[in-house]
């Protein structure tokens, strides 16, 4: 029998392969550059960004199913590659002033960097597990060797040993859950798994169960709910800190674009069962994630934390099932990207002047001192304690929403709530920036260009998704059409 | 009416003057302050526009701006101002001036960062009494939280973080109670046959639920409310704010801020859930007289000048939410006033406070005495507003507090009977404090020396004591521009609770009967939108 190769349409995978290309020539050409001039390959990275990002601009409103089913270029995936993207260039602009400083100045940190970004395009694309599985894979394994590139720091190979083994455990998990699915529906398509378990044609019910549980199990890891978060705080906290902010930003909407795309296109008749699952993850997450954060003194840490508890805001939204509620997580993915890498921005900022301060004691007499910074940072604080006008609130504002629609009250209630216990430690950097004794001045510098512009983007970022959000609402709302068509 | 937006360019007049700011540099203390303070007296001066224009016999929306916002949930920019709301915000307009005035000496570090959050928070505020859609009222209210927290915490007193955490935090929880009956509202008026998915509030006004849902929503709404006004039991951050923010920040926080509590009431609370705010008003009645009599007797004990006047807030804001849930044309209508005397003479109060603890650095009673002959200037004014706070005949006080006796005398004597203790009680603490502090022989050396009030001083507290003396002996133009939309607030309110009244048979005994008596002008008033 002749195989018959599917037609490839080489315009919806464009981004995809700028990404990649751009990649290779970084490593490429990294011999070639003297170590003076190793800057000049993260140019090339953000150019090769920017390439991406204006090849996906040209496609929008385009949908397409390519290589056989197995990829979708649809209203989805281009909004979550356009966040990829967004998160990509800001990251590279936040880690060229900081590779530099700390000695990590080599090509494959941007080529890694890229190759990760290529893995979260994949899994948002795809509409087929075992296309998830590779993207998620190619991410991960980039992000193992990322987080470990500060060769020297202990911190840093613990961090990198840790995200490798659960990283890896949670992999056989999704694996495994995987290969049931499969089992019980006879396709890896999501599509066609959905068709199959509407029809009920499922070989075994139980098989299936198992699996989705497997499967949120993974899933759960890589999104770090509680209880599967455990690995979190230590490999965000040793990890070089820009690439703890493209983790904490990145990473997990990679996860949840296609932990989305999986319960709401191939398993969305089993939402009575996730739903509850989910449910009480949700909870569980926001709660420890937020009480926990409280006690945290080292801003990394507590950022991490943080990152936990708005995993538990987005499984809210997961749990309404609604097309509000998946709106809104990408809404509220985009605000989270813009809050948290610019908050990163501001720690790297000042990580740039002497050492690292990561120590809550050294934002003491930050804010009147650098009022820019500090204004900058305070914003950020309160977009992600939810506080109006940021994009932080309108994003609870979307998923609360979402939830009340759904009517699970008593879950938005327990969310509301919640933001109110992270309020207090949010504020606590607010008060230690501007309220405390500045006895632990930090040495005057020039903020980097670079830096600057990141932060810049964060804040104006920030702002409109907090005082204007109808465009990007809408957007997001047209972008879901594809879980549910 | 013109067609210039006054409403908005009232609300973020302030906003454009953060603006300017951001560009002056930060050395130039002077220049800083004099764009700050003319800002806010030019928004002062384009709100008595508001005033002037207002049409008096109009009980719904003035001066009303609409524009698309977030389209896809139904919210929108919508603003305009009513009876309720129109002397409010003239308050607000005119407090503000007066507090950035006020602060010229007081503040001394950081004044750009300073004046920002002033006039940030005038259009939080602003927008907290002007918007009726409830996302965009939701974004004031809690966005207005920012720069008060900035203001306490950074320019505050000694235990100033405490303080401003306790207030954020207190806020904040009561808001987001809020924000879930603010959604879940919007389904549920959305889900009725015919209902539309809006955040629109006079929209969802005509909403009819069932007394369940309306309980929960009513409490949910209350308590963010209650909290701010702050009622008995939900007032201690109240103390500990006041006493560690600023003076300027004391005065806008029991100015203008408390009344977002009692407004809310107004606004929301009581026109959206009318038969649960039947049913909640023995409740919330009971805890405003507690207030009242805990609020003067712990003013009474206070060593601290500013803690008795903080204290005394909680027992003044006790009457007005007597008078809001006596639900009758009296009693709103002295409540209302009584927000905007409250406003002026306890701000007055915090102000002259502060002048002293300026000159001073302390604010115990103790360590006053005889200040009379020493600086006579600042005596009398301080004289006129202790007066006035306490409801003297003459002075704006009495009116409001009178109107609210007459208003919830003919609903429930017992309540009228309590509340004129509360009155006699704040003679008391009033009165004794002023005679501790200002009479008697001077017993501290230092207090020989103080300087009486400067010209700046008497610009900032001689047209406070105007309005003080103005609405005391003619109040008319004061509550005639309330009166049309207070009737129909209690149109709303009463209008369908009297359809259930019939429907269920007399439950609610002689208290029902004799609202109806009182508000019988209104009755046959349709619900008018």
């Amino acid at each position: 029998m002749p195989i018959s190769l599917p037609p490839v349409s080489w315009g919806a995978m464009l981004p995809l392969l700028v990404v990649t290309a751009t990649g290779l020539l970084v490593l490429i050409l990294d011999p070639f550059t003297s170590p003076a001039h190793r800057g000049r390959l993260g140019i090339l990275s953000l150019a090769g960004v920017a390439v991406a990002a204006i090849a996906l601009l040209q496609r929008r409103g385009v949908s397409e199913i390519v290589f056989g089913g197995m990829l979708a270029a649809d209203g989805f995936a281009w909004f979550f590659n356009l966040l990829f993207l967004l998160v990509a260039g800001l990251t590279l602009l936040i880690s060229m002033p900081y590779v530099r400083r700390f000695g990590m100045d080599q090509g494959e940190y941007y080529a890694l960097l890229l190759f990760s970004t290529l893995g979260m395009m994949i899994m948002a694309s795809s509409l087929d597990l075992i296309t998830i599985f590779l993207g998620l894979e190619t991410l991960s394994i980039s992000l193992y060797i990322l987080a470990g590139f500060l060769r020297e720091r202990l911190e840093s190979n613990e961090s990198a040993v840790k995200y490798l083994l659960l990283g890896a455990f949670a992999s056989g998990f999704v694996l495994y859950g995987i290969a049931l699915v499969y089992g019980a529906t006879a396709s890896t398509n999501l599509k066609r798994v959905a068709e199959v378990v509407a029809s009920g044609r499922v070989t075994s019910p139980t098989l299936l169960i198992i699996g989705m549980g497997l499967l949120i199990i993974g899933f759960g890891f890589k999104v770090a709910s509680v209880p599967f978060h455990m690995w979190m705080p230590d490999v965000y906290e040793g990890a070089p800190t820009s690439v703890t902010a493209f983790m904490i930003a990145g990473t997990k909407a990679a996860a949840f674009a296609a932990f989305l795309r999986i319960l709401m296109t191939a398993l969305p008749s089993l939402q009575p069962d996730w739903g509850r699952i989910l449910w009480v993850l949700a909870v569980l997450t926001m709660t420890v994630g937020n009480v926990v954060a409280i006690a945290q003194s080292n801003i990394k840490r507590m950022l991490a934390y943080s990152s936990i508890a708005h995993a538990g805001y987005i499984l809210v939204a997961l749990v309404a099932a609604n097309k509000l509620g998946s709106g809104s997580i990408l809404f509220y993915l985009v605000a989270y990207s813009f809050m948290n890498l610019g908050a990163f921005a501001v720690v790297i900022a000042l990580a740039l002047q002497d050492r690292e301060r990561v120590s809550i004691h050294d934002y003491a007499g930050l804010g009147l001192k650098y009022p820019f910074l500090g204004a900058a940072m305070a914003l950020f604080m309160f977009s992600l304690a939810g506080i109006p006008p940021t994009g932080g609130f309108m994003g609870k504002f979307y998923i609360f929403s979402a939830a009340i629609q759904a009517k699970y009250i008593g879950l938005a209630i327990i969310g509301v709530l919640n933001s109110v216990i992270s309020a207090y430690y949010y504020l606590r950097i607010t008060v230690v920036m501007y309220m405390g004794q500045g006895e632990a001045e930090p040495a005057a510098g020039r903020l980097s260009p670079a830096l600057g512009l990141a932060m810049l983007i964060a804040v104006l970022g920030t702002l409109q998704l907090g005082l204007f959000p109808s465009r990007f609402l809408e957007l997001a709302l047209r972008s879901v059409e594809a879980l549910f068509g | 009416m013109s067609e210039f937006p006054v409403i908005s360019t009232v609300v973020f007049l302030p906003l454009l003057g953060v603006v300017l700011l951001l560009f002056v540099d930060r050395q130039r203390e002077a220049a800083i302050k004099y764009l700050a303070f003319t800002v806010s007296l030019v928004t002062f001066l384009v709100s008595l526009l508001l005033y002037r224009d207002f049409q008096l016999n109009v009980p719904g929306m003035q001066f009303v701006e609409r524009k698309s916002w977030i389209t896809d949930l139904g919210a929108q920019y919508y603003v305009g101002v009513d009876g309720i709301s129109l002397l409010l915000v003239l308050l607000t307009t005119f407090l503000t001036a007066v507090a950035i005035l006020s602060s010229y000496t007081a503040i001394t570090k950081s004044v750009k960062e300073y004046m920002i959050c002033m006039l940030l928070l005038e259009t939080g505020m602003l927008g907290v009494f002007v918007a009726l859609d409830l996302v965009l009222f939701y974004v004031f209210w809690e966005g207005m939280l920012i720069p008060m927290y900035f203001l306490i915490g950074i320019w505050g007193g000694p235990r100033r973080i405490y303080a401003t955490i306790k207030f954020f935090l207190y806020t904040m929880a009561g808001g987001v109670l809020m924000l879930v009956a603010i959604i879940a509202l919007y389904y549920l008026n959305g889900g009725r046959p015919g209902g539309e998915y809006t955040f629109d509030l006079l929209k969802i006004y005509g909403i009819e639920l069932p007394f369940a849902t309306q309980a929960w929503l009513f409490l949910a709404f209350a308590v963010a409310f209650a909290i701010k006004v702050p009622m008995f039991p939900f007032h201690t951050w109240l103390p500990d704010a006041h006493v560690e923010a600023p003076t300027a920040g004391s005065v806008i926080l029991a100015g203008v801020l408390l009344k977002m509590g009692t407004y809310g009431f107004l606004r929301f609370a009581l026109p959206l859930f009318p038969e649960a705010t039947r049913y909640f008003t023995p409740l919330f009645s009971w805890l405003a007289i507690i207030g009242i009599l805990y609020g003067a007797l712990v003013s009474m004990v206070q060593p601290d000048l500013k803690k008795l006047v903080a204290y005394s807030s909680v027992s003044h804001l006790g009457f007005v939410m007597l008078g809001i849930f006596a639900l009758t044309l009296q009693g709103i209508e002295g409540g209302i006033l009584q927000m905007v005397n409250h406003g002026l003479s306890t701000g007055a109060l915090f102000l002259m406070v502060g002048m002293i603890y300026e000159r001073r650095h302390t604010r115990m009673i103790a360590d006053f005495g005889g200040l009379a002959r020493v600086i006579p200037v600042f005596t009398a004014c301080f004289m006129i507003v202790t007066l006035s706070s306490i409801g003297l005949p003459g002075l704006n006080g009495f009116v409001g507090e009178f109107l609210i006796l007459v208003g919830i005398f003919r609903v429930n004597m017992l309540y009228a009977v309590l509340a004129t203790a509360g009155v006699i009680f704040a003679a008391v603490y009033m009165l004794w404090m002023f005679q501790r502090v200002m009479f008697g022989t001077v017993t501290h050396e230092e207090n020989r020396r103080l300087a009486d009030l400067s010209a700046r001083e008497l610009v900032v507290l001689v047209p406070v004591i105007v309005f003080i003396v103005w609405i005391g002996v003619y109040p008319k133009p004061f509550l005639s521009v309330t009166e049309a939309s207070v009737k129909q607030l209690l149109a709303q309110v009463h209008v369908r609770y009297r359809v259930e009244q019939r429907m269920s048979g007399p439950g609610f005994g002689p208290v029902l009967t004799q609202d109806q008596r009182t508000t019988g002008e209104t009755r046959e008033t349709p619900h008018a939108n």
